[in-house]
């Protein structure tokens, strides 16, 4: 199997040189969550301005996946509203990612989601529990 | 392609592969190689052949049976405690718990023992390379008890700090010392019977973690002089659900029941119980049966093999994976880098190359390793990364392996 089916260059372009890394001095929302699996931790800050996202920064350490779903969906959030920040999917990102994603590293590619929905957005565990 | 020189002779796997029915597939069209039976070990044939035997022909629940099939179901449950037993050098049977694995068996301490002899401001030595298993059922303690908690530094090559163990003995005149006898991270053996020697020399009572050691290398709880030792089925060929809590006979005796119920008991009235003697004071409700017979099995077939033939099998496959893996400049081994004194588990970085991405891409040339903190997250901390790779061979390991984990680091190196 080729390797690159998962690891193909656009992945690795955002690992390499991260779009909307670094911390904002003073974020209107913050959150930090890690996977217990692998200890790979993803903080957020987020800015709004008129009701928009104006700022969003990731900061975090961890494997290529999580660090490209981070930099993909802080791209994906600039401009958006909480209400369509909600509408952002673990569909999306996997999507995004690439379909040759196992269950092992799903984990990695929807921590920087769970850090949007659970920790930014407030929602509550359950919606993460959902069988889809 | 580069010619590369042999770097050693060919490590043969010491166990027949074939009894390893597991281990003749193939992933994705590759041959599987398994390099990760730190975390749970393949099983022979004749393990997993013991146990259908037992479903097949044999079972009924042990104990209480007076008809053959029960009788016969205790018999080889008792049987298994006796191999068990002289496996590890136990003075007797009795002193045999079944648990479902290591870590069972240290909570049972900690819930037992330490429950009745750890009180406020008593001290519990451990040391910064242990599983998480032999450090939470501490903390829990320490909160109930008021307990403190102290740990043996680890140095930066890797080993544990014996001076500062020696010293910390000393010091703090601990009640209990637990410590793991192969690190399961560093790969690290620690002089175990030295340091059992100094803490009871202090008075300290010492429990010992064999989940990695009992494995891979002769175990003689009588030579050591351990007080307890608890160790898993599942990580040396027999199944999972299955594991062993070996005590001093005197101190089983004083220490009160862990889980109540069924088999643990001697009589029970409304109000009261008495207990069962031992070792089934400590087993309570139906036990994993065909487990025990199948560790039993797991055990005779390292009998068979030797343990000390098992213990250089091993040797040489550390030591030829640490040499080969220093051949690679961005690879870093956390652990020592020589093979003295150390086990087959390898742990590594490599620059640029998350342990779950190289994981991830070994495992598309069919190779199993494990990334992660492997349950050891105090001791990433102590060495400042995340997580490691982990490499673990067994018995059935060969250095073709160990070539073919080194070429697919390679390329995955190559792709970031
Ligand atoms: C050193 C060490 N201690 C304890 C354990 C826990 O073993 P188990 O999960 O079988 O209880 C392990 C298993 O990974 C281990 O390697």
């Amino acid at each position: 199997m080729a390797i690159d089916d998962l690891y193909r260059e656009y992945i690795l372009e955002h690992y390499r040189s991260p779009h909307n890394k670094g911390d904002l001095l003073q974020p209107d929302k913050y959150a930090a969550y890690s996977n217990p699996l692998c200890g790979d931790r993803i903080q957020m800050g987020v800015q709004f301005q008129d009701g928009k996202v104006a700022d969003v920064r990731f900061n975090g350490n961890g494997c290529a996946i999580s660090q490209a779903a981070a930099s993909i969906l802080t791209d994906m959030m600039l401009g958006k509203t909480p209400e369509e920040l909600r509408q952002i999917s673990r569909d999306d990102i996997l999507e995004m990612i690439g379909p040759d994603i196992g269950p092992a590293r799903q984990k990695c590619a929807l921590l920087s989601l769970d850090v949007l929905r659970k920790g930014i957005l407030g929602e509550p565990e359950a919606e993460d529990e959902e069988l889809d | 392609m580069a010619v590369r020189k042999v770097s050693a002779a060919h490590i043969a796997s010491l166990a027949p592969r074939e009894d390893f029915p597991i281990l003749a597939q193939t992933i994705r069209g590759v041959p599987l190689v398994f390099l990760d039976s730190a975390a749970s070990s393949q099983k022979p044939h004749e393990v997993i052949d013991a146990m259908s035997r037992y479903y097949e022909t044999s079972h009924a629940n042990v104990h209480r049976g007076a008809y053959f099939l029960s009788e016969q179901a205790s018999a080889s449950y008792e049987n298994a405690r006796i191999t068990i037993a002289k496996f590890i050098h136990a003075r007797s049977a009795k002193e045999i718990i079944y648990t479902r694995n290591t870590t069972e068996g240290l909570n049972l301490i900690a819930q037992t023992w330490g429950l009745q002899n750890i009180h406020s401001g008593d001290v519990i030595l451990l040391t910064e390379m242990e599983h998480h298993s032999n450090i939470v059922p501490w903390q829990m303690l320490a909160q109930r008890s008021g307990a403190k908690l102290v740990y043996t530094p680890v140095t930066d090559e890797g080993r544990l700090d014996i001076e500062a163990y020696y010293r910390l003995v000393c010091e703090h005149a601990p009640k209990l010392i637990s410590f793991s006898l192969m690190s399961n991270v560093l790969g690290v053996i620690p002089p175990a019977k030295e340091m059992i020697a100094a803490a009871h020399s202090a008075g300290a009572v010492v429990l010992c973690d064999g989940a990695q050691f009992t494995a891979h290398y002769p175990t003689d709880v009588r030579d050591l002089d351990c007080d307890f030792l608890a160790f898993s089925g599942h990580k040396m060929l027999g199944p999972t659900g299955i594991g062993v809590l070996y005590g001093k006979r005197a101190l089983l005796e004083e220490m009160p029941p862990f889980l109540g119920g069924g088999d643990m008991i001697h009589e029970v009235h409304l109000q009261s119980f008495s207990t069962a003697e031992l070792p089934w004071k400590f087993e309570a409700g139906t036990p994993a049966i065909a487990e025990v017979i199948g560790l039993e099995a797991a055990i005779l077939y390292l009998q068979r093999l030797q343990m000390t033939r098992v213990a250089e099998h091993d040797h040489a496959i550390t030591k030829y994976a640490l040499n080969r893996l220093s051949e690679l400049p961005w690879a870093h081994v956390i652990g020592p880098a020589s093979a003295e004194d150390r086990g087959a588990a390898i742990s590594f970085t490599i620059d640029g190359l998350h342990p779950h991405d190289a994981a991830t891409l070994l495992d598309r040339d069919g190779i199993a390793v494990r990334a992660g903190h492997h349950c050891a997250q105090p001791l990433m901390e102590r060495f400042n990364i995340p997580a490691t790779a982990r490499a673990s061979g067994y018995v059935y390991t060969t250095s073709n392996e160990i070539d073919a984990l080194i070429e697919s680091l390679k390329k995955a190196h190559a792709v970031f």
